[in-house]
């Protein structure tokens, strides 16, 4: 096994490209070390990504932010301006594993494992985040939600690095939440989950909304129909019981250790009600 | 040895205070050595391959490519294990159960094992031995496997405790009854009777520790085996029986232990590390994976349990009976027996009767676990009980009050009580103030009683004072819960010296005679019992040694806190003679001074609690939260608190995640689909509230402090407190347990249909 810690993107890129065997990224390796211990992957070649510059950095840029794809996930949560704008995002990051883990851990290598029960990946759909992607055949910018593909796998061609997650700049009366079910407190895997932002107008009206659902499927759902049925409300009784209805219809979820189908349904709806009413709050509607 | 082990009512010195334990500073730095932390030049690492199958026969196994990896020093089966059990069942399936003979039994049977370099090599090594299995039918759950058309797991199984001698084999190894009185008679009484059926699922032990060894096996046929296990006093008869070798030429040494519950008292990976450093002329250091752990160690039963009490309008119960059907794992066990003798143990019963069926599954050997069998029996009962009050329309506390066992009842499992603690606790948690604290909406209360019978047994210790006055206490039962502690403060009281000046350790196997292993909440309850006992041999040495120094007789000199004192008349004149002083001139009159005691210590006192447990449900997706929880149990004589709470806390924290969320869950295939931490849910810190205890002394008549043992009952109500207390909170009597949200939504969700209809 050959591990390498390259100073330049190209470099990584190149290693990534020419391998002859498994490779595989080292971010923060609360996934990838996991797995190696447990005999599930032997890569030939570990690239390290922490070295290249740029890639541990948040920056606020006049568009919005930019989150370096080795950047820990407790730093999210010690970034005044992120946690302001993107609260969902940075809640959903901030449940992931256990403290030891967060100092570790990335939303890019959140996104990548693709397991359709990331906490993070939801959040990051509902806010409509973009994966800047480095490639033999240079970069390009991708929705998240085009990333994962099925559990374990993503679109990523061979030798493609996500260099970093671009989310917007907010409009004002603008608020995203996050929350996951878990049978314990914490240090736990999403049963299902829920994702959802949305931007008010003046007069209480949702604007705009994007909503997410986590481990009902093989990969995250966007739920369109669930954001048409926000916009326009004022997140009334009425229309958050609709709200919980499609959500808890477009999962297809499975029967398993951590769920049935029924409960990741029922719930599904359920916490979609709560995020809903969260963003909302935290968007300045009542 | 003329011991009196009667209860003296003696007041304490050293006793029922709380120093720190003599192990502390070891654990939180870091420094204690468990398992895994020995190690010795030249060890080898071995690893098992275990069966992928549920219930398979092992038709060949070859073994040649793993030989002929560079790196590889031995690569063993089951023929290097060869049968010596002559005739002992029990031993043949522990055998078995260490690696596969015939048949794999369960997925993550031990099937062959390799002794390697290191671990990579022992890794790739497994992955060379070819193994061809034929693949049976598999059942793992106990009622289907009580079916006439479930998969034999072996049919030279018959039931026993039929009245007919059965025809065919059975995967039911046993049939066994316990009661008194006549149940149909009673049940004819009754004004108001609950019938339900339970089920309860398989949990874990859970302890943090996997197992560990390193195996010596030397030249001259002489072995050395260090390992983490509750007896290596057993560990070493069953290893030197299994491997043909005589029990003193294997020394135990036994490690810190970080956790068994039950689940390390008896061998697993031991006789095949042995076996493996056999053959490879080197030590082999061993140690499971959590998923090993998971899929070959452990568990505790599943069960399916049938309840039926009947009482009448005034509360008095007249008739209670209870089928209880508990799977052993593939081998033989007497689980759902002990299950039938504890179900009704807390009672004042007439008429009672319980029936026990032992059930073979496709699932890993049962092991003990804390309490084994009565957590899931009072899960029914207790739950039976509590509604059976709400239909009568009298408090569940003031009904178990009303029939509960007293001195000289007879117990529904045969015999006649002495002194005993249900009522007091019962009464305790009756004026306790959580039972009057205001609750909110969506929360509920419940309460349950709990019964252990404790145990005893062979014990063995020597206490040694150094020519400095200093004292060392060497004992052979391992210290699970602060035992060295309480132990010191013993042998203090009884010499009449300071804690500090006494030093505790657990012996090797071949520095004192035989110990049982520390089970049944022996542990103090033996220990102390022959430390006291070890104290007054060495205090009879000390007074003969004063009498000398004075030169009186031995008869005229008495102990008195730490001193020798002369007594009569005539000695007025003589001094104190400290035990310091008697020390320092013990070369001079006669050596070293010690006290030596072996015994069996007989009546360790039966154990009952009570718990109350606040819990919330959200009634949108079935998740609970514990907010409030207390335990109330009976000591005897609480000798260090601290660890005495430390055993209440611990086993309701073990109960409230076997309640709540653990399980063994298996897939259609037969294969275990959640062997580690992540699905196999425990509790974590933030899951629990602080867990309030009441310490009871109802002293031990068969203890010369009193003792009880008290490690094992606090496990036994959470199940049905809990359970009590979901029904309170939300109107959902839940019948099996885990109450996993998903099990609670759905219940919930039925009653809502059951309502809107």
């Amino acid at each position: 096994m050959r591990y390498i810690r390259p100073q330049s993107m190209e470099d990584a890129v190149g290693l990534l490209a020419g391998a002859a065997g498994p490779a595989a990224i080292l971010a923060g390796g609360s996934d990838l070390l996991v797995r190696m211990k447990g005999g599930f992957v032997e890569p030939e070649l570990i690239v390290d990504i922490k070295a290249i510059a740029g890639l541990s950095d948040i920056t606020e840029t006049a568009d919005g932010f930019r989150i370096g794809a080795a950047v820990p996930c407790a730093v999210l949560g010690e970034n005044a301006a992120l946690k302001k704008a993107w609260p969902g995002v940075v809640e959903a990051a901030k449940l992931i594993g256990s403290k030891q883990v967060q100092g570790r851990c990335t939303i890019v290598g959140n996104l990548c494992n693709a397991s359709p029960a990331a906490d993070s990946v939801p959040a990051l759909v509902a806010a409509g985040a973009k994966a800047v992607v480095a490639g033999p055949g240079g970069k390009r910018t991708i929705a998240v939600e085009s990333v994962p593909t099925g559990p374990g796998k993503t679109s990523l061609a061979k030798g493609e690095i996500i260099e970093a997650i671009l989310l917007d700049k907010r409009p004002p009366h603008a608020g995203d939440a996050y929350q996951r079910f878990i049978p314990r407190t914490e240090m736990d895997i999403a049963v299902v989950s829920a994702g959802v932002n949305l931007t008010v107008g003046d007069n209480g009206v949702v604007k705009a909304a994007r909503v997410a659902v986590g481990a009902a499927a093989p990969t995250v759902l966007l739920v369109e129909e669930a954001a048409q049925v926000l916009i326009g409300s004022k997140l009334d009784e009425a229309t958050l019981e609709r709200l919980a209805k499609i959500c808890s219809g477009a999962c297809r979820p499975i029967d398993d250790k951590r769920g049935t189908i029924e409960f990741r349904r029922k719930v599904a709806g359920v916490l979609a009600k709560r995020v809903a009413a969260i963003a909302y709050e935290r968007a300045g509607g009542k | 040895m003329n011991f009196d082990p009667r209860y003296s009512g003696r007041s304490f010195t050293s006793v029922g205070t709380r120093p720190i334990r003599p192990d502390g500073v070891d654990k939180v730095t870091g420094r204690a050595r468990y398992g895994a932390d020995f190690n010795m030049a030249g060890q080898l690492v071995g690893r098992i391959l275990r069966s992928p199958h549920a219930h398979a026969i092992i038709r060949k196994i070859d073994t040649s490519k793993a030989e002929k990896l560079a790196g590889v020093k031995a690569v063993i089966t089951a023929k290097d294990l060869p049968d010596l059990t002559d005739g002992d069942a029990a031993m043949y399936d522990i055998l078995d159960n260490s690696m596969a003979r015939t048949k794999a039994l369960y997925d993550g049977h031990a099937v062959a094992a390799v002794a390697a370099i290191d671990a990579r090599t022992a890794r790739q090594a497994l992955k060379l031995i070819e193994v061809d299995y034929e693949v049976l039918p598999h059942v793992t759950d106990v009622d289907e496997a009580m079916k006439h058309s479930a998969p034999l797991i072996n049919d030279a199984i018959f039931t026993e405790g039929l009245e007919e001698k059965p025809v065919k084999p059975s995967n039911v190894t046993k049939r066994t009854q316990y009661g008194h009185g006549d149940v149909h008679q009673g049940f004819g009484e009754a004004d108001f009777v609950v019938e339900r059926s339970f089920k309860t699922e398989q949990t874990h032990q859970g302890y943090i520790e996997p197992h560990a060894c390193v195996a010596s096996v030397n030249p001259d046929g002489t072995a050395d085996l260090w390992v983490c296990t509750q007896g290596h006093f057993v560990y070493r008869q069953h290893c030197a029986q299994l491997l043909g070798l005589e029990a003193s030429k294997l020394r135990v040494t036994s490690s810190e232990i970080g956790g068994g519950f039950g689940g390390k008292t008896h061998v697993w990976a031991e006789p095949v590390a042995l076996a493996l450093s056999r053959k490879a002329g080197r030590p082999v250091k061993l140690v499971m994976t959590r998923d090993e752990v998971f899929r070959a160690s452990g568990p505790t039963s599943a069960t399916s349990i049938d309840v039926k009490i009947g009482a009448k309008k005034d509360g008095t119960i007249t008739a209670a009976e209870a089928t209880l059907r508990y799977s052993c794992g593939p081998y033989a066990g007497m689980w759902a027996e002990i299950g039938a003798m504890t179900a009704f143990a807390c009672y004042k019963l007439e008429n009672v009767k319980t029936v026990g069926y032992e059930v073979l599954v496709n699932r890993p050997k049962t092991a003990a676990y804390r309490a084994p069998s009565a957590p899931m029996a009072a899960f029914a009962v207790e739950s039976a009980v509590d509604e059976l009050a709400k239909e009568i329309g009298i408090d569940p506390v003031d009904f178990r009050i009303k029939n509960a066992a007293q001195e000289g009842t007879r117990a529904s499992y045969g015999p006649v009580y002495g002194p005993i603690g249900i009522g007091p606790t019962l009464e305790a948690v009756k004026n306790h103030p959580h039972m009057k604290a205001p609750l909110g909406t969506n929360q509920g209360r419940g309460m349950a009683c709990g019964f252990w019978f404790n145990f005893g047994g062979q014990t063995c210790t020597d206490l040694n004072i150094g020519m400095d006055g200093s004292v060392s206490l060497a004992v052979g039962t391992v210290d699970v819960g602060g035992s060295r502690a309480s132990l010191s403060l013993v042998a203090a009281e009884e010499l009449g010296i300071d804690y500090a000046h006494v030093k505790a350790i657990v012996a090797d196997t071949s520095s004192l005679g035989y110990n049982d292993m520390t089970d049944g909440s022996r542990g103090t309850f033996s220990s102390s019992m022959a430390t006291i006992s070890a104290a007054r041999n060495a205090i009879k040495i000390l007074r003969e040694r004063a009498a000398q120094m004075w030169d009186i007789s031995v008869d005229d000199v008495a102990w008195e806190k730490g001193h020798a004192v002369a007594k009569g008349e005539k000695h007025g004149n003589l001094g104190k003679l400290s035990l310091k002083e008697i020390a320092a001139e013990s070369g001079k009159t006669g050596g070293p001074i010690a006290g030596h005691s072996e015994l069996v210590a007989d009546g360790a006192g039966v154990s009952f609690a009570t718990h109350i447990c606040d819990i919330e449900v959200d009634p949108e997706t079935g998740s609970t939260r514990v907010l409030r929880y207390t335990v109330v149990q009976d000591a005897g004589k609480a000798v260090h608190p601290t660890y005495v709470e430390g055993q209440y806390q611990g086993g309701a924290a073990q109960g409230i995640g076997w309640a709540l969320n653990e399980e063994y869950i298996y897939g259609k295939d037969g294969r275990l689909q959640n062997p580690g931490f992540l699905d196999y849910r425990i509790p974590v810190c933030s899951d629990l509230p602080m867990i309030d205890t009441q310490i009871l002394e109802i002293p031990n008549p068969n203890h010369p402090y009193g003792v009880r043992g008290v490690g094992e009952t606090s496990i036994v109500p959470p199940l049905a407190a809990i359970a009590n207390a979901v029904s309170n909170a939300v109107g959902v009597r839940m019948s099996h347990i885990p109450m996993s949200p998903p099990r609670i939504l759905a219940a919930l969700e039925a009653e809502r249909e059951r309502f809107s209809r």
